[in-house]
Formats: C-alpha cells, sequence, structure tokens
C-alpha cells in the first residue's frame, strides 16, 4: 500500500514515460519499428532530391542534403502542430477521469516528437557522408535553436489542442494549412532558387522559414542569420501570452468538451 | 486530513452536435448577426448538477443512489476533480483516487509487466516505489508467465484481474467507486473482494455510487438520494434505502 502524493516532478515524468511508451508501440510487432520512418525518410529525400536537382539544375551536393534536412525538421514541425490539434482529444478518457494536470499530455507530444525526430535524424549523416561531407562543430547549434523550436511549437500546440477540442474542424483547417506551408516553405526547394528580390522578402514573412533556417542551417555549416534567431523569439513570446490567455481562460472548460 | 464540501455547486454540461463542433459554422453565424432569424447553434445546455450542498468529513463513507441520469457519474466526476463546477464552489482535501475504470491506460500491444508501471504512473506512483512492489501486483494477479506477453493475448477475466490487481495498491485519503468491482473467477473473487474491503475501510471518505442496496448498508453511514441533479433525501443509509428500494 502506498499513499501519493504526486509532484511536479512526478508529472514531468509521467510524460516523459507515456512518450516512451508510445514510441515503444512503434517498434511492436516489427524488428526496425520506428526505423521504417527513417527509411521512408531518406528513399523520399533521394527520390525528390533527385527529381528536383534535375528539373531545376541545381548541384546535388548542396541540394539534396538541404532537402534531406529540411524534410527531418518540417517532419518535426508539422507532426507537432498536427499532433496539437488532437493533443486533449486523444487524451479524453484520461482527462475526464484523472485530475491529471493537462501540460503532461503536452509534454508527452513534445518527447515523442523528439524520438521520432532522433530516429529521423540518422538519415542525415549518412546523406553528408555520401557527399564527402560530415557534421561541423557548428552542429552544436542545433541544441539551442531546438530548445527555442520546441518552446514556441509547445505554445502554438496548447492553443491548437484547446481550441481543436472545442471546435473539431479546426484541425483539418490546420492540416491543410500545413500542407500548402510544406510547398511554401524552401524545403524541397533552396531560397537561392527564387528568382527576384520581391520573392525573397515573401520568404521572410513566412514563419516556417525561420524555423526551419535555426534548425538546417548549423548542421549544413552555416550560422543562421539573426533575424531568424529573433523573429522566433518574438513569435515564442506572443504565442506563450496568447497560450497562457486561452489555457487560464479555458481550462475548466476543457474537461466538459472532450 | 479528507475533506470535501459542494457550496450551491451547479453543473452544466455542454452537449454538442456536428453543427457546434464547427469552427466555420461558428464564424459564419458571428458574420451573419441579426441576417439569420432561426439560431442553428444546436447547442443544448444539461443541467447535470443543481445547487448541491454537502460537507464530507473524514469517516464518512457516502453512497450515491438515483435512477439513471440522476447525476451520479457527474458527481463522482465532480468529487474526482475532473469537473470544475460551473457554479459556486467545490473544496476537496486530501488526495483521491478513482476505482470508476480501472483498465483506463492499459495499453493492450504493451506486456502485463510494462502496463503495471503505465497504469501506476497513471496513478502517480513513481517508477522505483513501483518495481519495489511490482512482485506483490503479479503475485496477486495471478497471471503468472502471462505477465510478460501482450495483454491483447489475455481473456478478458485475465485483463480485469491485472487492471484490478494494479489499480488497489494507492491508499489514497478519498476512495471513489462506481458499483463494487467483482473480477474474475470464485478464487480470485474472494481475494479482490478481501482487498477492496480493506481499501475502503482504510479510506477516509469513500464516496461509492451504486444500485444495490446490500452494498450500501453494509459499507456506508450516510447516503445522498440524488434525482435530476439535485439531492432529494440526505441521511441514514437504512432510512432511505427503505424509501428509494420498495
Amino acid at each position: 500500500m502506498v499513499k501519493s502524493k504526486p509532484s511536479f516532478f512526478h508529472f514531468t515524468s509521467l510524460a516523459f514515460q507515456l512518450a516512451l511508451f508510445d514510441t515503444r508501440g512503434l517498434y511492436r510487432r516489427s524488428i526496425i519499428g520506428p526505423f521504417w520512418l527513417t527509411i521512408s525518410m531518406g528513399v523520399t529525400a533521394a527520390t525528390l532530391g533527385f527529381v528536383f536537382g534535375t528539373l531545376f539544375n541545381a548541384p546535388m551536393e548542396i541540394l539534396l542534403p538541404s532537402i534531406t534536412a529540411g524534410l527531418i525538421f518540417w517532419g518535426f514541425i508539422s507532426n507537432c502542430i498536427n499532433e496539437g490539434c488532437s493533443c486533449f482529444i486523444q487524451s479524453e478518457a484520461i482527462i475526464k477521469q484523472l485530475p491529471i494536470p493537462y501540460f503532461v499530455h503536452l509534454m508527452r507530444l513534445c518527447w515523442r516528437q523528439l524520438f521520432i525526430l532522433g530516429h529521423n535524424f540518422l538519415v542525415l549523416p549518412l546523406v553528408l557522408f555520401f557527399f564527402g561531407k560530415s557534421l561541423s562543430l557548428l552542429s552544436f547549434l542545433l541544441i539551442p535553436a531546438l530548445i527555442l523550436v520546441i518552446l514556441c511549437l509547445s505554445a502554438v500546440a496548447l492553443v491548437l489542442a484547446i481550441v481543436c477540442a472545442r471546435y473539431r474542424d479546426l484541425t483539418q483547417i490546420v492540416a491543410s494549412i500545413m500542407q500548402v506551408s510544406f510547398y511554401l516553405t524552401p524545403i524541397i526547394w533552396l531560397p537561392s532558387m527564387v528568382p527576384n528580390r520581391a520573392g525573397v522578402n515573401l520568404l521572410e514573412l513566412n514563419p516556417f522559414f525561420h524555423f526551419l533556417e535555426l534548425l538546417r542551417a548549423p548542421l549544413l555549416g552555416t550560422i543562421p542569420g539573426m533575424t531568424s534567431w529573433i523573429i522566433v523569439i518574438l513569435i515564442t513570446l506572443v504565442c506563450w501570452g496568447i497560450a497562457i490567455f486561452i489555457f487560464f481562460r479555458f481550462r475548466n472548460r476543457l474537461a466538459y468538451w472532450m | 486530513m479528507a475533506y470535501i464540501k459542494f457550496n450551491n455547486a451547479s453543473i452544466d454540461i455542454p452537449v454538442f452536435n456536428a453543427n457546434s463542433r464547427s469552427l466555420k459554422n461558428k464564424i459564419i453565424r458571428v458574420a451573419s448577426i441579426g441576417k439569420l432569424g432561426n439560431d442553428t447553434s444546436g447547442h443544448i445546455i444539461v443541467k447535470a448538477l443543481k445547487n448541491l450542498n454537502f460537507e464530507l468529513k473524514n469517516g464518512d463513507k457516502l453512497g450515491l443512489i438515483g435512477s439513471n441520469g440522476a447525476g451520479k457519474s457527474t458527481l463522482l466526476r465532480a468529487i474526482s476533480g475532473v469537473y470544475p463546477p460551473t457554479k459556486g464552489k467545490v473544496m476537496i482535501q486530501g488526495n483521491v483516487a478513482s476505482l470508476i475504470d480501472i483498465s483506463l491506460g492499459i495499453d493492450p500491444e504493451a506486456t502485463g509487466r510494462e502496463n503495471i508501471f503505465l497504469r501506476g504512473a497513471l496513478l502517480g506512483i513513481m517508477k522505483e516505489k513501483m518495481k519495489e512492489m511490482i512482485d506483490e501486483i503479479i503475485e496477486f494477479s495471478d497471471l503468472n508467465e502471462f505477465i510478460d506477453m501482450p495483454v491483447r493475448t489475455y481473456s478478458s477475466g485475465m485483463h480485469l484481474r491485472l487492471a484490478f490487481s494494479v489499480s488497489t495498491i494507492i491508499n489514497p485519503e478519498v476512495l471513489i467507486m462506481d458499483e463494487w468491482l467483482s473480477v474474475g473467477d470464485e478464487n480470485f473473487k474472494n481475494k479482490a473482494d478481501t482487498r477492496l474491503s480493506k481499501l475502503v475501510k482504510s479510506t477516509d471518505i469513500l464516496v461509492i455510487a451504486s444500485h444495490s442496496s446490500e452494498l450500501i448498508k453494509k459499507n456506508c453511514n450516510r447516503v445522498i438520494w440524488l434525482e435530476n441533479g439535485e439531492i432529494k433525501m440526505d441521511g441514514n443509509p437504512n432510512e432511505i434505502c427503505s424509501l428509494y428500494f420498495q
């Protein structure tokens, strides 16, 4: 028999354990498990790199690593946002029975996506190796960049999780927006392919471009631009402002929306 | 020290249909305010609990009776802290555990052993603590070598035995139950009854919803009769049961 008084630390470790369970679930009944994701990521990147490299007549040793890194991090960003929509809906059974803090469900999502990112990431060194390159010391910049991006995405996911619990069709709307953003963001193309100045300026307005720039540039051997850092920090602050407001306004209603 | 107080607490539950679940329709409605006469929101509000006033102190074993839809489950959820009151105040002191759905959080693809940790974590038991208790849980569940097989291979009885064995290792100050849990074959049932009785006795406050007169007379020292979300009667089990179960 135990007397349990769950602490904040308990809940953070609960989120981690649940995410670990989700990830372990991908391994069941399949030996290579989530590495299927890795393989399909590698195949997609290679195919797209080949097709677009030929079409645009772009240098393969620049385009292919860029596409690979782009797809890996785009997968992370779009999964965080898309699954953010169903974050609370999926945990309906738990929410309606146990008074577990809502941040647990959000952290579970972030951890799970990080684990999947870890699997997919393995493709990148392979691609770089293929072109006789390797990850430079600059890659360590990925750590602060990733922390910042996760902070930002968790705020976005929190807002979406709350609003989607109430308005279920928003999930589809968000999915469509993410689909469109995929093409508007330089993932399968390079920013240098944009013909004129106006196009480049438009690109600067795309928040996903800045997320991707922060995550991708260090791995490809360049330092992300200062503008990208500032813009992502600003977006993060604004998103958390909105998220905190919405959360405290509606947290007492959330269980009733399930 | 456990203490529960409902002060004029009401709970309204919104029931949404496809229309009111849609953001698109909401936007169209807001944009066309006054132009469309009829309200197509389809937003129904069920007044599940109305102005409840009661207090539970250490040693109170409360039985909830009432017909289906009287608000028993909603009240149990309110006590477990899942449903915050829409109006009024609810005060809950002491940690609450609920045995309403003991299978919650059980992943059929994971093994019995993994599920013990998972379910335990949801109940607030840390991994280290769980490691000390796991042998006892496995022994109690009678699952033997099945404990390392995926739960999807279990029979429904085995599934429930696993869920019961983990869910009842807690020792909460407030215990919430929906009917008595009766699990497994004759042999296991006796064991389970003993453990459940012990749990019920050791908890400071018990709240159990039931349709069984004997169960309530045996375990409770107070009964609340709910009807249409209101307290119809509140008092001694023998008295109220004889009025309710005629």
